[in-house]
C-alpha cells in the first residue's frame, strides 16, 4: 500500500526578489571618488600616473579588440567573443596579479592576457584557425583559454593546491562567466577549494549574458552568494570599476597568500558586444539596457576622474591613443602574416611518445599528399 | 622475489613511484585511512602524509579536474576512481582536458596523469560496479589505455604508468586483485615497455587476444584446447590503445586465426578494432573469419545473470572451435 503524505496544496511561499546588495564601487560612472572603508585602503598606492596607466591598458584592450572584430568581419578570424564592456573587470583583476601567479581563464579574457604579456600574434593564432593555443603558458603565466565553460575552475583549483604543497604564496586565479556558474565543475571547484583552504581566486564576470541567456536564468539570487554555500567568502564588485575591481582582487589575493583560502568574486558588468562575431543580439537583448550600461562606461569614467583632477593631459591622452593605435596594427600585422600551419603537423604532439599507430596513419598521409605534388589541382 | 596478490603488488609499485620521485601524489576517494576500498593504498597516507595521498571530496569531475591543475604546476597525480562506473562523471575532464592539453598546447603542457580503475564484473556486485569503459578512452587520442592480467605487471606497470609523462588510464581487473604471483621489484627500463604486448603461451593453430581479467581465462582455454590437440598462443594486450598491433600480426601470420576476447560489450568494442586491423593486415593469410568473444550489447546485468554475460572458458573454446571450421555453438553438432 502505497504510504505517503502528499501536501494538500497549500499555495508555494511567494520569494521576493531579493534586493540588489550594495556594490563595491570606488569611482561613480561619473567620475566621482566614492569613499570606502574597507576597499579604499587596498588601492592607497594607485596615484593619479598608476590608474593612467590602468586606463592606457583599458584603451589598448578595448582598441584590439575592435581591431579583433573587423579582422573577423574582412575574413581574417574565423571568430572572435568581443570583451567590450569588460575592460576594467579584466584590466583590474589582471593588475592585480604577480608575475608568479598562475591564471586560467575562459576565452573572453583578451584583456587579462593583454596584462600577462601575450603577444599581439598570440591574441589571434586560435581565432584564426591556426592553432589550438595562443601562446606558451609558462612564459606568461597564463593557461590556455579553456571552451569547455567550467572546466578551469577546477584546474586553478588544482594548481593551487599544487602551490601550497610547493610552500610558495602564489596564487591560481580562475576567471568564468556568469552562465559558468550554473556548471558542476565550478560548484565542484569551490568545494575542493574550500575544503582544501586552496589559494584560489575564483573571479566571476557577470556580464549579464550567457548567450542568449539571461543571469536570472542561471541563479535567482547573486551569484556572489553561491560561494557563501561553500564557506567561501565572497563580494559584489561594481565590474565597470577598475578601482573597485582591483581592491577587490587585491583583499583575495591577500587571503591565499596568507593561507587562509579561496576567495569569490563577482564582477557586475555588461556585455556591450555580441557573444562572438556570430552572434546576433538582437534578437534577445533590449537596447534600453544596453543604453544604461553604456552610461556606465568603464573608460569614460576613469577619463573623467583624471581630468577632474587635471592629470590627463592632452598629450598624454594622444600617446595612450597612439600607443594603443600601434598595438591594434601590430596584431592587424601578425593576422596577415600568418602563414597556415603545414598539413602533417595535424599529427604532432598527440602523444609525448608518438604511437606506431599514428606514425603509420602520418606517413600514409604524407605518400597521399605526394601524390598530388607537382600536379596543378594542390594547395596553394 | 616474493609471492602477494595483485592488490599488494599495486600498492608496492604505488610506494615504489612515490620513493622515486617527490612530485607523485594520489588522489581519491577513501584511499587514505581506509586504503581504498580494495586496501590498494593500505598504509601509504600513514607512511607518505596526508599531502602526498589525498582523500578527496566525493566529486569525480573535480577530482580529474584538480589532477589536470596539479599537473599544470608540476606534480605527477595519481587518480583512483573507485568503481568502474564511476569514472563517467570525470569523463568530461578526461575526455576534453587531460587527453588533450598536450597537443592543444603544441606539446608545451604535459599531463602525466595516471587514472586508476578497478574494472570489470564476476564479483557478484550491484548496478555499476562491474563495468569495462575502456573502449571509450581507447578512443579517444591522447591517453594511453593499459590493463594488467599479474601481480608481476600489476606492480611493473603501475609504475612505469606514473614514470610515463603522457596521461595513463590503468585498468586493474578487480575480480583479479586477490590472485597470487610472484613479484620481482623490476628494473624498469629493463621491462617489457608499457605500450607493448606479450605472448603469454605460445602456439600454432589460434591466435586468442586477451587482456585484464581474461588472460587467466584465456591461459586455461589454451591448457583445455591442448587436450584436444590444439595448439593456441594466448596474447596479453595489456596496452589497449596504443594497441600492439604488430606483436598480434607476427602471431597471426603464423596461425592464420584470431580469436579476441573482452568483458566489454561487443559492438565498437576493441575486438572490433583488432579483427579490423589484423583484416587489414593478414587479410590472404586468414583461414577463417576473426571471431570476437564479449560481453553482450546489454548494459552490465544484474549479478545472478553475470555468468551469461561474461565470456568464459567454454565461450573461448566455442570461438576456437568456430575458427578452426569445427562443430560449434553456430553449426550445431551431428554425431
Ligand atoms: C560545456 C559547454 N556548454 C556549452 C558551451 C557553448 N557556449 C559557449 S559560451 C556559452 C555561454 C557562456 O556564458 P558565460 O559563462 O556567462 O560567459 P560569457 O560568454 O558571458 O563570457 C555557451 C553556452 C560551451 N562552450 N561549453
Ligand atoms: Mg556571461
Amino acid at each position: 500500500m502505497l504510504r505517503s503524505d502528499v501536501s494538500d496544496g497549500r499555495a508555494l511561499p511567494t520569494t521576493e526578489e531579493p534586493p540588489d546588495p550594495e556594490l563595491v564601487q570606488l569611482l561613480a560612472p561619473d567620475g566621482t571618488r566614492r569613499a570606502d572603508p574597507v576597499y579604499d585602503a587596498w588601492v592607497e598606492d594607485v596615484d593619479a600616473e598608476r590608474l593612467l596607466s590602468l586606463y592606457e591598458d583599458m584603451v589598448v584592450a578595448r582598441r584590439f579588440d575592435v581591431e579583433a572584430v573587423a579582422l573577423q568581419r574582412q575574413g581574417q578570424l574565423g571568430l572572435w567573443p568581443p570583451l567590450l564592456g569588460q575592460e576594467a573587470a579584466q584590466i583590474g583583476s589582471a593588475r592585480a596579479l604577480r608575475p608568479d601567479d598562475f591564471v586560467f581563464t575562459s576565452y573572453r579574457e583578451n584583456g587579462v592576457a593583454y596584462c600577462r604579456g601575450a603577444a599581439p600574434v598570440d591574441l589571434v593564432r586560435v581565432w584564426r584557425g591556426n592553432a589550438l593555443a595562443g601562446w606558451d603558458p609558462w612564459a606568461i603565466g597564463m593557461a590556455t583559454p579553456q571552451v569547455m565553460i567550467g572546466a578551469q575552475t577546477l584546474h586553478a583549483t588544482g594548481y593551487a593546491l599544487g602551490c601550497a604543497k610547493d610552500g610558495v604564496d602564489s596564487v591560481a586565479v580562475a576567471y568564468f562567466g556568469d552562465g559558468a556558474t550554473s556548471k558542476g565543475d565550478v560548484h565542484e571547484a569551490m568545494v575542493f577549494a574550500s575544503s582544501f583552504a586552496a589559494p584560489v581566486v575564483f573571479f566571476c564576470q557577470n556580464n549579464q549574458w550567457a548567450i542568449s541567456e539571461p543571469v536570472g536564468l542561471q541563479s535567482r539570487h547573486p551569484l556572489a552568494d553561491r560561494a557563501l554555500g561553500y564557506g567561501i567568502p565572497s563580494v559584489r564588485v561594481d565590474g565597470n570599476d577598475v578601482l573597485a575591481v582591483m581592491a577587490a582582487t587585491r583583499v583575495a589575493l591577500d587571503r591565499a597568500r596568507r593561507g587562509e583560502g579561496p576567495s569569490f568574486i563577482e564582477a557586475v558588468t555588461y556585455r556591450m558586444g555580441p557573444h562572438t562575431t556570430s552572434d546576433d543580439p538582437t534578437r534577445y537583448a533590449d537596447p534600453e539596457v544596453r543604453e544604461q550600461w553604456a552610461a556606465q562606461d568603464p573608460i569614460v569614467r576613469v577619463e573623467q576622474h583624471l581630468h577632474t583632477r587635471g592629470a590627463l593631459s592632452e598629450d598624454r591622452a594622444q600617446e595612450v591613443k597612439e600607443h594603443a593605435e600601434a598595438f591594434a596594427m601590430e596584431l592587424r600585422d601578425a593576422t596577415y602574416g600568418m602563414t597556415a600551419p603545414e598539413p602533417l603537423t595535424v599529427f604532432d604532439h598527440v602523444l609525448v611518445q608518438p604511437s606506431a599507430e599514428l606514425e603509420r596513419q602520418r606517413s600514409q598521409y604524407a605518400a597521399y599528399l605526394a601524390m598530388f605534388e607537382g600536379t596543378s589541382g594542390g594547395d596553394e | 622475489m616474493a609471492t602477494t596478490t595483485m592488490a599488494a603488488a599495486l600498492g608496492s609499485g604505488l610506494r615504489r613511484a612515490m620513493e622515486d620521485d617527490p612530485r607523485v601524489v594520489l588522489l581519491g576517494e577513501d584511499i587514505g585511512r581506509l586504503g581504498g576500498v580494495f586496501r590498494v593504498t593500505d598504509g601509504l597516507q600513514r607512511d607518505f602524509g596526508a599531502d602526498r595521498v589525498m582523500d578527496t571530496p566525493l566529486a569525480e569531475a573535480g577530482i580529474m579536474g584538480v589532477a589536470v591543475g596539479l599537473a599544470y604546476r608540476g606534480f605527477r597525480p595519481v587518480v583512483e576512481i573507485q568503481f568502474d562506473g564511476f569514472v563517467y562523471p570525470a569523463l568530461d575532464q578526461m575526455v576534453t582536458q587531460v587527453g588533450r592539453l598536450h597537443y592543444r598546447t603544441g606539446g608545451t603542457v604535459r599531463m602525466p596523469v595516471t587514472i586508476r580503475i578497478p574494472y570489470g564484473g564476476g564479483i557478484g556486485a550491484v548496478e555499476h560496479h562491474s563495468e569495462s569503459p575502456e573502449a571509450y578512452f581507447a578512443h579517444t587520442p591522447g591517453l594511453r589505455v593499459v590493463s594488467c592480467a599479474t601481480p608481476q605487471d600489476a606492480h611493473t606497470m603501475i609504475r612505469q604508468a606514473i614514470a610515463c609523462d603522457d596521461p595513463v588510464v590503468f585498468f586493474e581487473p578487480k575480480r583479479r586483485y586477490w590472485v597470487k604471483g610472484s613479484v620481482e621489484d623490476e628494473v624498469l627500463d629493463d621491462a617489457l615497455p608499457l605500450d607493448r604486448a606479450r605472448v603469454v603461451v605460445e602456439g600454432t593453430d589460434v591466435t586468442l587476444v586477451a587482456y585484464g581479467p581474461l588472460v587467466v581465462t584465456a591461459r586455461d582455454a589454451a591448457l583445455a584446447a591442448a587436450d584436444d590437440g590444439l595448439s593456441i598462443e594466448v596474447i596479453d594486450l595489456r596496452s589497449l590503445s596504443p594497441l600492439d598491433l604488430d606483436t598480434v600480426e607476427t602471431s597471426v601470420r603464423k596461425t592464420g586465426r584470431l580469436v579476441v576476447t573482452h568483458e566489454a560489450q561487443r559492438s565498437g568494442g576493441l575486438g572490433a578494432e583488432i579483427a579490423a586491423s589484423i583484416t587489414e593486415r593478414c587479410f590472404s593469410l586468414l583461414h577463417a573469419a576473426p571471431v570476437r568473444v564479449t560481453g553482450f550489447d546489454v548494459p552490465y546485468p544484474p549479478a545472478k545473470l553475470e555468468e551469461h554475460f561474461l565470456p568464459d572458458l567454454d565461450r573461448l573454446l566455442d570461438a576456437v572451435d568456430q575458427v578452426m571450421g569445427r562443430q560449434h555453438s553456430l553449426t550445431g553438432w551431428s554425431a
